[in-house]
């Protein structure tokens, strides 16, 4: 580096600087080359984990990142799996599809990982997904999206944890159309995330014998609401809402000035306001309204202790927040979906006495065995169904009301009214 | 036809030759990247074709490379073409875009031109979100199994082996640069940077620059179209991210790194960026940062990019 | 609901967004006229006065109109140093190169993206409204504090007119706009009047966003869609026109409230874009511009 300093740069000789260029690539190119010759030790088992630590899924990736880490270090405590330790390698992909099918490449080929798992947003699921079947990566899902369920997948995808949007919906909507009205005005994001809530909620309300008097698609980079609420009709007696993006504060705000106190029954998505403080001035207005809740952020009066325990490990605390800092709001209703995730993948492993890579066919079928999951410190959601067929899992969903700006529950569906006909077999696919 | 500039001919030779052997040398993971650098290289090299030769610096490129994906993507999803004949339809969509978008966005210059391309492709990019029951919108559409092989000349081609992607990959980015070679060093290029140069100068001398700025257009656009079209049909998936404003930065970052007018300059950006961001994505998060420094650094110190720094100073040859 | 409240939000909304962009378009405009470059960090800058607003709104106890009308002072000055900063680093040294410009603000926009991410978190954040009340109408309620982001923006619309007719910098301001080299000639110092004009425009981006976020919030994504939205004014006004960036500011924002009653919002943002894109081509001075020189 003196020759750097004592030359000006632009009169480094030629071959210097081509020498030095050179170099530059090689360096650049190296970690891959190094990476293909340290990758044969079988004796730790990795884990590849695309969270999205940027972009628009960045309020999620950081509690995801939290999340695994947390249970990671419980599973290592316990001996790790099969007596081998467990490495996270985590990549950002900037919630972003392109760069999500990188980091699933970056995971087969480079690391080679053994499972790749922690992907939310349905766009990056819907990219990366044929490249895991294509690599034979097995793929963990904690997204919501139904695409999975639907068969658009392969036999290397799981979404073992989470429930889909389709059971989510299909299941509230029998409470909603007793408990609160039938006349129903959908507010939903104009783009797939939307049309999801859309169908589900239309197809589901009318088995109810109820109605969509309006539907409302807001575009998501929208940030202003005022203009679409005339469009919510005077016979509307539930508003449903899912308004995923940075503007919800400003929805619901501009909501409760359009309404005033006359308002119908107002029923949200709690994705809306994942990791934002409920008890804010400007959320007044969802006081008294319903939420569904795939985990209560609160800690209830009839907490258990797995509850307990998971917020005790993650660093939350009683209202859903960090530890550290009571206006740092987790994702509560997401992240769990992570935690559970890694304890699932651990039991499959286990099932298939998984030692390497070899085993990845079997480990997939102790997947495909399983039938469901206890409540207990792994599953602090509650009980599940495991389909082995669809890949999908079905669990208990809440429906909460907002009191003293806190979430109460006030429903919790069981897990019957959240199945639905399969609708593929991937067991029928060849791995 | 008289091979103009040898030395840079030779140079192409040696860097096909070179990319040709690193199948061979290279790990698998590096493979993949390769294969993704070849086909962002070959958009890179489409896009320096308007802004490093002829001087116009287009901020919606996006949308040529998008027409190449949903063009060829949305005609093997629903119709179910063969991929050889979508990757031709890609290319035709992207040149049809091209042609049209030029013939308007020619009639402005510099500063106007920037925006009216970033304008245009805005509007794309709103279009894929708009008509989403069809192109799937920010979800995407993901290519059906059968639609990831192909059989040409009696051969399966599978588009799931990594080896198999990396020599069709280097098939078209090698087609490109023969010729985008003979295009840019023969009379047509000279045109080119005629009008880049001085194109009131150029108009004087007779030449019609309005129609030599469309064909370096629609060149540039049909590339990045092709492009766009590989990429789609290589990994399976078509979304509107691929409109997006980012995408056109990309083309420009890879271009202006490497060296606008430059016919290397492009592979070389689209190789040290994305090796950059790559090991960078794994360390932090802060590759956006890098971007932009890289961005002003090079705008404030190298405006001419990595190759261009060196043929300004030592080898003239190399344009 | 009937046609006409409909139509009384409509035009309400849209005084309103007419009333942020003009302040915002302004900057990018008054940036344009005399400097002759596109400074596409524009919209960071608005971000920026947000999230200025919010760490005032944090730092500074009391009822939130204090820390209101404290942002209003310190969030503009800071973004205005910023930009001063970015003048003195990058534009002066590219010589305001146009070209070279748009493409070191890109840069300049992801460093600040990137760095507000880092500091100030992913989550959008809300600000408290200095006074809160909702004025109901028959059919609809609507927030008072709205009107006073229109009152806002017409007084400090007025005050820049002012300033730019009646005060000296005003005036070199415009002569530099006129005829740089004559100017030049005259000792006025284009260096120091670019790097005025440079921070100013930020500033006014910057109240902006001071003035938006009580009704909205701040999120470090969020210049995206005021920079487009200022580019469609700038350009529909004319490049550099102060009068037509005014006056295009009101149409485009009364507009794209009124078209998303009848068309998908989605839609009429494809039309707008469009729109703006072929004035451009086919009638570069603007709508309301005199003909280029």
């Amino acid at each position: 580096m003196q020759d750097l300093k004592t030359h000006s740069e632009f009169m480094l000789p030629r071959r210097k600087l081509l020498t030095g260029m050179a170099a530059a690539g090689a360096a650049l190119a190296a970690p891959g080359l190094v990476g293909r010759a340290v990758a044969q030790s079988g004796d730790v088992i990795k884990l590849g984990a695309p969270f999205h630590r940027t972009g628009i899924g960045a309020a999620y990736g950081r509690w995801y990142e939290r999340t695994a880490k947390a249970a990671l270090a419980i599973i290592n405590e316990q001996g790790g799996i099969n007596g081998m330790p467990v490495e996270l390698i985590i990549e950002d992909d900037g919630t972003d599809p392109k760069r999500g099918v990188e980091a699933m490449e970056k995971f087969a080929a480079e690391h080679k990982v053994d499972a790749v798992f922690g992907h939310l947003f349905s766009h990056v699921v819907a990219a990366t997904a044929p490249r895991a079947g294509e690599l034979k990566m097995p793929y963990f899902l904690c997204s919501e999206g139904h695409a999975l369920a639907a068969g658009a997948f392969n036999r290397y995808t799981f979404q073992p944890c989470i429930t889909d949007v389709k059971s989510q919906i299909s299941s509230m909507a029998p409470w909603m159309s007793n408990n609160l009205g039938k006349k129903v005005t959908l507010i939903y994001p104009d783009y797939a995330f939307g049309y999801d809530h859309r169908d589900n909620m239309t197809a589901a309300m009318q088995a109810q014998g109820g109605e969509i008097v309006a539907s409302i698609a807001i575009p998501p980079t929208e940030t202003s609401y005022t203009r679409y609420m005339p469009q919510i009709p005077f016979n509307t007696e539930v508003i449903y809402h899912v308004m995923v993006g940075p503007g919800v504060l400003t929805f619901v705000k501009e909501l409760g000035e359009h309404l005033g106190s006359q308002r119908p029954e107002i029923f949200g998505f709690i994705d809306s306001l994942e990791a934002v403080a409920l008890d804010i001035p400007q959320l007044d207005y969802l006081e008294g309204t319903y939420f569904w809740e795939a985990m209560p952020r609160y800690a209830q009066a009839e907490q258990n202790e797995f509850d307990k325990f998971y917020r005790e490990k993650v660093g939350v605390d009683a209202n859903g927040a960090s530890v550290d800092d009571a206006k740092d709001v987790s994702t509560f209703s997401h992240m769990f979906s992570v935690w559970e995730t890694l304890f699932a993948i651990k039991q499959a492993m286990e099932m298939a006495d998984y030692k390497g890579p070899d085993q990845k066919v079997a480990m997939l079928e102790a997947m495909e065995s399983i039938t469901g999951f206890a409540q207990s410190n792994e599953f602090p959601q509650g009980d599940k169904v495991f389909n082995g067929k669809t890949h999908q899992a079905f669990g208990h969903q809440n429906i909460s009301k907002v009191v003293d700006g806190k979430l109460e529950l006030t429903y919790t569906t069981s897990i019957d009214e959240t199945m639905y006909p399969d609708e593929t077999d991937y067991t029928q696919m060849s791995f | 036809m008289v091979l103009h500039n040898k030395k840079l001919a030779a140079l192409c030779l040696a860097v096909l030759v070179l990319l040709f052997a690193l199948q061979f040398v290279l790990s698998s993971y590096m493979i993949l990247a390769a294969t993704r650098i070849l086909i962002l290289a070959v958009f890179a090299m489409g896009y320096n074709m308007l802004m490093g030769y002829t001087g116009l610096l287009s901020l919606g490129h996006a949308m040529f490379f998008a027409a190449g994906v949903y063009a060829s993507g949305m005609v093997t999803y629903y119709f179910g073409v063969s991929l050889p004949l979508a990757f031709l339809i890609g290319i035709l969509g992207a040149f049809a875009a091209s042609l049209i978008i030029g013939l308007l966005v020619l009639r402005t210059q510099t500063v106007s031109f920037m925006i009216v391309t970033l304008m245009f492709a805005q509007a794309a990019y709103l279009t894929t979100l708009y008509f989403s029951r069809y192109t799937g919108g920010d979800q995407g559409l993901t290519l059906p199994t059968s639609a990831r092989s192909f059989r040409l000349f009696g051969q399966i081609l599978d588009m799931t082996s990594d080896l198999t992607r990396y020599n069709i990959a280097f098939a078209v980015f090698a087609v490109t640069l023969i010729g985008l070679y003979l295009i840019t060093q023969g009379p047509i290029g000279r045109l080119f940077v005629a009008v880049r140069e001085n194109e009131d100068r150029t108009r004087m001398l007779g030449f019609d620059t309005y129609r030599i700025k469309l064909v370096a257009f629609t060149v540039s656009g049909t590339v990045s179209g092709m492009a766009g079209a590989l990429y789609g049909l290589m990994f399976g998936f078509v979304g509107s991210s691929f409109a997006a404003f980012q995408t056109s930065i990309e083309a420009l970052l890879y271009t202006l790194i490497g060296g606008p007018g430059t016919l290397l300059g492009p592979l070389l950006g689209t190789t040290v960026m994305t090796m950059l961001i790559d090991r960078l994505s794994g360390l932090t998060t802060a590759y956006l940062v890098v971007i932009g420094v890289l961005l002003i650094v090079v705008t404030l110190w190298f405006p001419a990019g990595i190759l261009g720094t060196i043929r300004n100073r030592w080898l003239p040859w190399l344009k | 609901m009937n046609i006409a409240p409909y139509l009384l939000l409509a035009t309400l909304e849209g005084l309103v967004q007419a009333s942020v962009l003009m302040l915002t378009a302004l900057g990018l405009s008054l940036v344009f006229g005399v400097m002759r470059v596109v400074n596409v960090a524009h919209g960071e800058f608005f971000m920026l006065g947000a999230v200025g607003a919010w760490i005032c709104a944090t730092l500074i106890p009391g009822p939130p109109a204090v820390a209101f009308v404290a942002a209003l002072v310190l969030a503009p000055l800071f973004v205005g140093a910023i930009a001063w900063a970015a003048d003195w680093a990058i534009l002066k040294r590219i010589d305001y190169n146009p070209e070279a410009t748009i493409v070191a603000t890109i840069g300049l926009m992801y460093i600040i993206q990137q760095t507000t991410l880092w500091s100030f978190g992913p989550n959008a954040q809300a600000v408290d409204a200095p006074f809160y009340y909702t004025l109901r109408f028959p059919w609809f309620g609507y927030s008072t504090y709205k009107f006073f982001i229109i009152g806002a923006a017409v007084v400090l619309v007025g005050g820049l007119l002012y300033f730019l007719r009646h005060s000296k910098v005003g005036l070199v301001m415009r002569a530099t706009q006129f005829d740089r080299e004559t100017a030049q000639n005259f000792g006025i110092s284009v260096g120091r009047v670019y790097s005025i004009v440079f921070a100013v425009g930020a500033m006014l981006a910057a109240i902006g966003g001071v003035l938006v976020v009580p009704a909205q919030q701040a999120h470090y994504l969020m210049g995206h869609d005021p920079l487009l939205l200022s580019f469609v004014v700038v350009i529909v006004g004319g490049l550099g026109s102060i009068p037509g960036t005014i006056a295009a500011a009101i149409l485009i924002g009364m507009s794209d409230g009124l078209l998303s009653v009848f068309f998908s919002p989605t839609l009429a943002k494809i039309f707008s874009t469009l729109l703006v894109a072929l004035v451009l081509v086919f009638k570069p001075e603007g709508l309301f511009g005199k003909a280029g020189r």
